[in-house]
């Protein structure tokens, strides 16, 4: 079973993103660190291949305009085999459905059984990519994992829903999107590290993909909102529950 | 101007969502639809026809996503709508991001307006945490497909009466829509609905354990709360994915909403920064979260509710 999991590489969340006064893109640093949200991704692929034995590999698959590579190398010392980079400085400020139409390409091309992503990026946050991505490939989609299984050759997996989960199952190849609770990734080991270092990565630009990027949405206007003011910050010294029962009080709830 | 609602029936309901969109939809003049995938029951169409829908493509429940956009796909050829407007719910990007795929056409999420500029459609985000808004328009023509934040608009009834219903057939897409739904399972969470509670009682990370949300419990019920939770929690299985709160759960707008051990990551921020008041408990004084509370107690939550609790209870 060949497994693609794509990963996003983004400005380090620990430090607020900006965006370009001019085109109104995210500024992107060069050193963009893997998206924390796409290390269970990663591990799910680890274990999915690892179950199959020698039949199964993990490929790691990002779109990059800018060529950055360190968060790639985070996933690779968690032991995926290789990555496939798309590095393409005409991608900048991709929309969605050009970065699915980039990532379902590069997919198909490498020959996944499966493409597992997160449910959303941390930065664009969009939401709408693995859907996009099973829409152009014309596979299964099983959307918002919490629980994954490999059984009798298909994916089963529990959905998170408003109420509870479904326990829905799919054909393969399919593209399979997991939340955040579904493993826990596992930490890289030194020799993981060490590794990544010589695991292949193949570059390829959108024409290599027969993909022209297209913007069907355009930004007409940028502002900031008046945001709301701190309030009234105290150490608690003891007291701290009564401040709170005086402002219940005050706002009339209790 | 011609839009399009989703909606998904749960309970003879149709989707909070849609029943928003209606309404703000019904500002924008011209033909009202929606697109209901469920049971189809009365009650269901009738809200969806009471909220402004003078017309309804009921979509069968077991229809799989990549069906439902082929379906609606084909609608669109022939109905020529200028606009479809999408909840949150995992069906509603499911279908929004296959239907956007299939027509080449952009879907732009998380809006907390949409306007209309000359007959164009453009939609408003609100970006970093709520400090910065975006305006951005549709430029690749009808139909211009969007995906609006839960609450982004009131649900007010126009007094429209029952809708007129038509079936809406899905295709077979082949691979595409194997999919299944072996089985359903509901996880109970007490208490009052989270979305509608006058007060949110909200846990995270900083409560150390899972069994720390009996706490959390306690103080709701003390105050006739809701008990909401960070997706850190949710994400570890201290409580079920119901009481998330944020970017990826639910959009709470209470009148007091206490972050108790919260450090108020942008995604949280998102779900619950409309609050009234907002009141939080965290050891770190650098904590995010008090840059948006009215009240901020700097210190463990582990001494102060168990002391707030004991108030209430004194109080009686």
């Amino acid at each position: 079973m060949k497994i693609v999991v794509c990963v996003k590489q983004i400005p380090d969340p620990a430090s607020p993103y900006q965006l370009d006064p001019e085109n109104h893109f995210v500024v992107r640093p060069e050193d963009q660190v893997l998206d924390d949200t796409d290390r269970y991704g990663v591990e799910v692929a680890l274990q999915l291949a690892d179950a199959v034995g020698d039949e199964g590999s993990v490929t790691l698959l990002s779109m990059s305009p800018g060529g950055s590579q360190q968060g790639i190398r985070q996933a690779l010392a968690m032991g995926a085999d290789g990555a496939i980079l798309v590095e393409d400085p005409t991608l900048r400020g991709a929309d969605a459905l050009t970065t699915s139409r980039i990532l379902a390409a590069a997919a198909s091309r490498a020959g996944a059984d499966l493409v597992i992503t997160g449910t959303e990026s941390t930065d664009g946050y969009t939401g709408v990519v693995p859907q996009q991505m099973a829409e152009i490939m014309g596979v299964p989609s099983l959307t918002f994992a919490r629980k994954v299984e490999h059984v009798d050759g298909k994916i089963r997996i529990e959905r998170q829903t408003q109420a509870g989960y479904d326990v829905v199952e799919g054909a393969l190849p399919a593209v399979l999107s997991v939340t955040s609770g579904v493993v826990e990734p596992r930490y890289p080991t030194f020799k993981g590290i060490m590794q990544a270092k010589s695991k292949p990565v193949e570059t390829l630009t959108a024409s290599d993909l027969d993909v022209s990027p297209s913007s069907g949405q355009s930004i007409v206007s940028v502002e900031s909102v008046p945001s709301r003011q701190a309030g009234e910050v105290v150490e608690d010294d003891g007291e701290g529950h009564l401040k709170i029962l005086a402002k219940l009080e005050e706002v009339k709830v209790v | 101007m011609k839009t399009w609602v989703f909606s998904t029936e749960a309970e003879g309901a149709a989707s909070s969502s849609a029943l928003e969109a209606l309404t703000k939809a019904r500002s924008f003049g011209g033909d009202l639809g929606a697109v209901h995938v469920g049971e189809g029951s009365e009650s269901a169409l009738n809200e969806l026809g009471a909220h402004g829908a003078t017309s309804v493509m009921q979509v069968a429940g077991d229809a799989s996503a990549a069906a439902i956009a082929a379906a609606m796909a084909t609608a669109v050829d022939t109905e020529q709508p200028d606009l479809i407007i999408f909840g949150m719910g995992n069906l509603d990007r499911d279908v929004a991001g296959r239907l956007s795929a299939r027509l080449g056409k952009p879907v732009l999420a998380n809006a907390v307006d949409v306007m209309i500029d000359g007959g164009i459609v453009q939609v408003a985000n609100e970006i970093l945490g709520g400090s910065t808004k975006i305006v951005t328009q549709f430029a690749e023509g009808a139909p211009a497909i969007a995906i609006t934040r839960p609450k982004a608009f009131a649900a007010e009834p126009s007094g429209g009466g029952s809708p007129v219903v038509n079936a809406l057939n899905v295709p077979d897409v082949g691979h595409a829509g194997d999919v299944a739904v072996l089985s359903s399972h509901a996880e109970s969470s007490e208490g009052p609905d989270l979305e509608a509670a006058a007060i949110v009682v909200s846990g995270g990370r900083g409560l150390g354990e899972a069994s720390k949300f009996e706490m959390m419990a306690e103080l709701a019920g003390l105050v006739g709360g809701a008990v909401g939770a960070t997706r850190a929690v949710v994400d570890a299985g201290w409580v079920p994915y119901s009481y998330q709160v944020g970017q990826t759960g639910k959009t709470v707008k209470p009148d007091v909403y206490l972050a108790c051990g919260i450090s108020g990551a942008m995604q949280h921020l998102v779900g619950m920064k409309d609050s009234t008041t907002i009141i939080a408990i965290n050891k770190d004084p650098e904590a995010p979260i008090f840059g948006v509370a009215d009240l901020g107690i700097v210190g463990d939550v582990h001494n102060v509710v168990p002391a707030l609790i004991e108030a209430l209870k004194a109080q009686g």
